[in-house]
């Protein structure tokens, strides 16, 4: 896997050195003038949202500066609207019989998919973390690694989180009763802004992996490693819709999404401001969406998760039938 | 030493004929089809690998078998006459390449197409009863059947009347079968043969399908035929399977030998070969002739052709150089 | 010739380097053996594949010695996450390499490839896969908070399904942090050692799988071996008896998965074409030489005859060859010394009255052939309807009611798996209660799947392989 380098960074810093091609005469014969060395400008690259496995657009065509932890301009990511939020929750509706009805065992080869092609542009992403987050080479690895790692541990748990969640009850009388967990159907999901990539896996893989479908919110500057894992995954035979990725404000977004009637789950851990939090709640109980609340404390993303967020989006279905001949 | 009684088999059908609850009766207690089990065993003799001279074979009876389809609303004679000048000559750079078994047109096509295909061998077949739904009259269903037959049809496809077999009113679509096959006896006396389409993919469920297998034998059909090619899922492998293993159990029980004829979606040669497998190990070589099997097919036979190419010059062939109708 | 007979379709042997000699895989490298050597025979052809290293007393000690090493400096140490990645590294080389390690096994077993391609390596990948992702995991497996695993691990395997063996043995093993030694069946060893090669691309750390080649001497020694903390053994209960008795008073935990002679239980209300499927699979999947088998088919009296012309119709479609041939369902017999035991067992089958028949099937003139069999009117007394054959031989009861059934299907020291064939949902849990097997198929056979739990009642074994429950012979739980 070929590393990009950190295009956005270089252009920023670098004074606008356009390269002046030197003239070819075929007839010349004067000396090359003693000038800087040609500098190649970089191709940079557009960031738009991922909605159905595509790329488009923000269909209210707006976008915002997202700059370094010290102020260089970085890009212009797209702005989602709501309805940009009611294209991505159709996407993920009709993603999710095809991606519920897989095998647990597909899933898993997908989401380990997903962190080999995330581990063969580790380069890229870390250099994305550093001028997004402002971090040292070294903390910003420590995020990718984790990253990646958390990954390789959900893509585990596709196949074994039914097991253990799942029971044969012993009822009082002649019958067979199993109860097992199903996956709730389409979470909106709102990452935190940081850790940019370590926070954003952390709350969508575990959503996924059980088989929901999954709109996430990527905020701010988080955009950027928002979108570059967009790219990752839609490289890793996730069939489209499963995840998309609207970036932009959570303020904007919250509301449409958390009153979304076919929406079935809310994650707002992104949510820093918990009067907000509560707002969206309350939003929610229209339609009785399970929701998880953003936490008061401060959240290490490094910590172990636990099943938490695994059986935070699973409905328990308990099936009876008799026992005779 | 004298050999135990018997019961009775499974098929036997000593009590049908007998009205309505009596054809209900039977057709309900026909053994069950397990859907898990089906499939696998359809896709295990898709697993066959057809090469070489099987192959060759393989493909030339296909192409023998292929009813050449053309259904549309926007048939023009010019359609129609290109249509059966490719049944007759379908390469035109090789000339050892077979004739089709024969085209399938809509009535009002027949007797074009019947004048076009003189001399040739190749059977005229037209579609009746208010093809596709069949959702009109008993008399304009036989008008549309004596307007095939008057036409020249050898071949009548009819639909059964799905609505009436859904509902459980099992002995009305036997009834019109035998109608419609009194209808294929024109004033001349010439009979034509009479295959009746079962629309699988609206019957649903393989429990169904089985029984409208038997409904329709029963009624005295030459032919059973999976679809109209107008509903999706149109002839699938393993409803082919089933069907073809009802032909086995009633041409064992009543003597009687029943053709069969999957349509629609049957695009690849591979596709036409797994059919082949299945025909093969399921009834054997008796019904490895266009007399007992056909594929309703259009695009199926440029592959065909292209294939065919392939096995005579080592070469992949192209869409250029087989024709567009 | 038919209309459409098929054409050979050969897999090409070309994916496949066979050495002419293997050695041991012991600390991450192979070594010449110091037992001696045994020739591996191609079982179809009779052709000599290789000469396989024989360890001695010697040799297992050093193997048991490597793994000891390995897994107090390295693997018990290593965080689970980083165990996991390890095996998922596995998981995917076994993938890359699929079509390879199916022809070998197909050459060196006599399965067909089909079965192999589309069976065998499939499982094996789906095996490390599934227990890769237990190695960070098992504190939440219901064995406490922190399971610790329990050492060194001995793990000799059957030559019926090699590689498929050795993917149930050492994917729980490692992912619970144990080293292993495992030893291959004598006649099937190319898999296990071209898995050694897998090992090192994988660059699993020196000592943590140990490969050892030999007959039953060197089993016997690697299961008695002091060094050793626990005993995991597929096999024949004969095997099996003696090996319980070998570690009785050890502290040895030991699992055994050992022989079965399956009822397959077909009612009258059965889906009776996929019922037919299923009793021809059940016993001519891998020509019969399966623990699980569906050895005696148990027909509702009500069908029998309808049930037997469908099945006698259907091995009338049986192909049976070339294992390299795509289109072959049957392959040879792994050996000759097997090909002797099913022989001896049907001609008793024969001399004790039951009624013998097979299709016609043209029997290559080199290697080891049985045609699929059926015995029709046999009694439970017969010797065909009590001893596990291990060949493609079905022997036919019939029985009257649900109850009957029972307890004829249970009436055995064996009690590994059982099928049941109707279309009423409580009749199939009903016999499922009842039956005394560890594995109940309904309205299947033969399949399945790492997280299924696999293992016997009674002589056929005891512990679990696949699936939360698998873990518990690899922990100190």
């Amino acid at each position: 896997m070929s590393e990009k380098t950190a295009t956005k960074k270089a252009a920023a810093t670098k004074a606008a050195a356009k390269s002046t091609p030197a003239s070819v005469t075929a007839t010349t014969t004067a000396p090359e003038p003693a000038s800087a060395p040609a500098v190649r400008l970089d191709v940079r690259k557009t960031y738009k949202l991922f909605i159905g496995g595509a790329f488009p657009r923000s269909e209210s065509g707006r976008s915002y500066q997202v700059t370094s932890a010290d102020g260089a301009f970085l890009a212009n990511a797209a702005l989602a609207s709501r309805k940009d939020a009611r294209d991505a929750v159709a996407k993920a509706r009709a993603a999710f019989s095809g991606w519920s009805g897989a095998t647990a065992f597909l899933r898993g080869q997908i989401l380990y998919r997903v962190a080999e092609m995330l581990e063969g542009r580790r380069g890229q992403f870390v250099a994305e973390i550093r001028s997004v987050e402002g971090l040292s080479e070294a903390k910003a690895r420590a995020q990718v690694d984790a990253a990646i790692d958390r990954l390789v541990w959900y893509a585990g748990w596709t196949d074994k989180i039914g097991q253990i969640r799942s029971t044969a009850n012993p009822v009082s009388g002649p019958f067979w009763n199993v109860s097992s967990p199903e996956p709730t159907g389409v979470v909106a999901l709102f990452a935190p802004e940081r850790p940019a990539l370590l926070g954003l896996i952390s709350v969508l893989a575990p959503a996924i992996a059980t088989g929901n479908t999954a709109v996430l919110v990527a905020p701010d500057s988080a955009a950027l490693p928002a979108i570059s894992l967009a790219e990752v995954l839609a490289t890793s035979d996730l069939p489209g819709g499963v995840v998309n990725i609207l970036t932009g404000k959570a303020s904007e977004l919250g509301k449409p999404l958390a009153e979304h009637l076919d929406v079935d789950a809310l994650d707002l851990a992104g949510i820093a401001d918990l009067e907000f939090a509560t707002t969206l709640e309350q939003a929610a109980a229209e339609n009785l969406k399970r929701v998880l609340r953003p936490s008061a404390a401060p959240v290490d993303w490094t910590e172990a998760p636990g099943t938490r967020r695994l059986t935070a989006f699973l409905e328990t279905k308990t099936v009876w039938h008799p026992v005779g001949s | 030493m004298q050999a135990a009684p018997k019961p009775p088999s499974t098929y036997d059908l000593s009590g049908v004929g007998g009205g309505d609850a009596a054809l209900r009766r039977f057709l309900l207690g026909l053994p069950g089809v397990d859907k898990v089990g089906l499939e696998a065993r359809s896709a295990r003799l898709g697993t066959r690998s057809i090469k070489t001279t099987a192959k060759a074979a393989g493909i030339d009876l296909a192409i023998r078998m292929i009813d050449l389809t053309t259904l549309e609303g926007a048939d023009t004679a010019g359609k129609v006459r290109s249509l059966c000048a490719k049944a007759r000559r379908p390469d035109p750079s090789d000339p050892s390449c077979p004739s089709t078994a024969a085209v399938c047109v809509y009535p009002d096509m027949a007797a074009l197409a019947k004048a076009e295909l003189a001399g040739s061998g190749i059977h005229v077949a037209a579609v009746a009863t208010a093809f596709p739904a069949g959702r009109s009259s008993r008399e304009v269903k036989l008008a549309d059947t004596r307007l095939a037959v008057d036409a020249g049809a050898d071949e009548v496809d009819m639909v059964i009347d799905r609505g009436a077999f859904l509902s459980g009113r099992f002995q009305d679509v036997f009834d019109e079968i035998v109608a419609v096959k009194e209808a294929c006896t024109g004033s001349d006396g010439r009979t034509a043969h009479l295959k009746v389409i079962l629309e699988t993919g609206e019957l649903a469920t393989y429990d169904n399908v089985r029984r409208a297998s038997w409904l329709a034998m029963l009624a005295g059909a030459d032919f059973i035929k999976t679809s109209t090619g107008k509903v999706s899922p149109a002839a699938t492998l393993p409803v082919t399977l089933l069907m073809l293993e009802a032909i086995r159990d009633y041409t064992a029980q009543t003597g009687r030998k029943v053709g069969m004829k999957p349509a629609g979606g049957i695009r690849t040669t591979k596709d036409a070969l797994n059919y082949l497998v299945t025909v093969n190990e399921t009834l054997g070589e008796g019904w490895l002739d266009p007399d007992w099997f056909r594929f309703g097919a259009s695009s199926l036979l440029n592959d065909l052709l292209m294939q065919r190419q392939k096995l005579a010059s080592g070469r992949y062939s192209g869409p250029n150089y087989v024709t567009v109708d | 010739m038919g209309i459409f007979d098929y054409a050979p379709a050969p897999e090409s042997r070309a994916v496949v380097d066979i050495k002419p000699s293997y050695g041991l895989f012991i600390g991450g490298e192979f070594v010449p053996a110091t037992g001696g050597a045994f020739k591996s025979v191609n079982p179809a052809t009779e052709e000599v594949l290789a000469e396989i290293g024989q360890a001695s007393a010697a040799d297992v000690d050093r193997a048991v010695a490597a793994a000891r090493q390995a897994y107090g400096a390295v693997w018990s140490r290593m965080p689970g996450s980083e165990r996991a990645k390890y095996l998922f590294r596995i998981a995917r080389i076994i993938q890359e390499r699929s079509r390879e390690l199916a022809v070998l096994e197909s050459i060196d077993n006599g399965k067909p490839i089909r079965e192999t391609r589309d069976v065998d390596v499939p499982l094996v990948a789906a095996h490390f896969f599934h227990y890769a992702g237990w190695a960070d995991k098992l504190e939440f497996a219901g064995y406490g908070a922190q399971p610790r695993p329990l050492g060194v691990a001995a793990q000799v395997i059957p030559w019926n399904f090699p590689l498929l063996m050795l993917a149930w043995k050492i994917a729980p093993a490692l992912a619970c942090g144990n080293t292993v030694v495992l030893k291959p069946a004598e006649t099937t060893p190319l898999t296990a050692l071209l898995f050694a090669e897998i090992c090192r691309q994988a660059e699993l750390p020196a000592g943590v799988v140990n490969i050892i080649t030999g007959a039953g001497e060197t089993g016997a020694a690697l299961v008695a071996h002091p060094g050793v903390d626990k005993v995991a053994f597929t096999g024949s209960t004969a095997v099996g008896r003696a090996i319980a008795r070998t570690v009785a008073g050890t502290n040895k935990k030991l699992t055994l998965e050992l022989g079965g002679k399956a009822a397959n239980i077909v009612f009258d209300d059965a889906p009776i074409d996929q019922a037919v499927e299923g009793v021809i699979d059940s016993i001519f999947f891998n020509q019969g030489q399966v623990c699980c088998a569906g050895s005696r088919l148990l027909v509702q009296e009500s069908i029998q005859d309808e049930l037997l012309d469908a099945l006698r119709r259907r091995m009338g479609t049986l192909r049976l060859g070339d294992p390299l041939d795509k289109n072959t369902d049957v392959g040879a017999i792994n050996s000759a010394e097997q090909l002797a035991r099913i022989t001896e067992l049907t001609a008793a089958g024969e001399a004790e009255g039951a009624e013998r028949w097979s299709p016609a099937c043209e029997l290559p003139a080199q290697g080891f052939w049985f045609a699929p069999t059926i015995f029709t009117n046999v009694s439970a007394t017969h010797r065909i309807a009590r001893e596990e054959i291990f060949g493609p031989v079905l022997s036919v009861l019939t029985f009257r009611t649900p109850d009957e059934a029972i307890a004829k299907a249970n009436n055995t020291p064996y009690g590994l798996s059982a099928g049941v064939w109707t279309e009423k949902g409580s009749r199939i849990l009903s016999m499922a209660k009842r039956l005394r097997a560890g594995v109940v198929w309904a309205n299947t056979f033969n399949k399945f799947d790492p997280s299924s739990p696999f293992g016997g009642y009674k002589e056929s074994g005891y512990g679990r392989e696949g699936g939360l429950h698998g873990l518990e012979a690899y922990l100190d739980v």
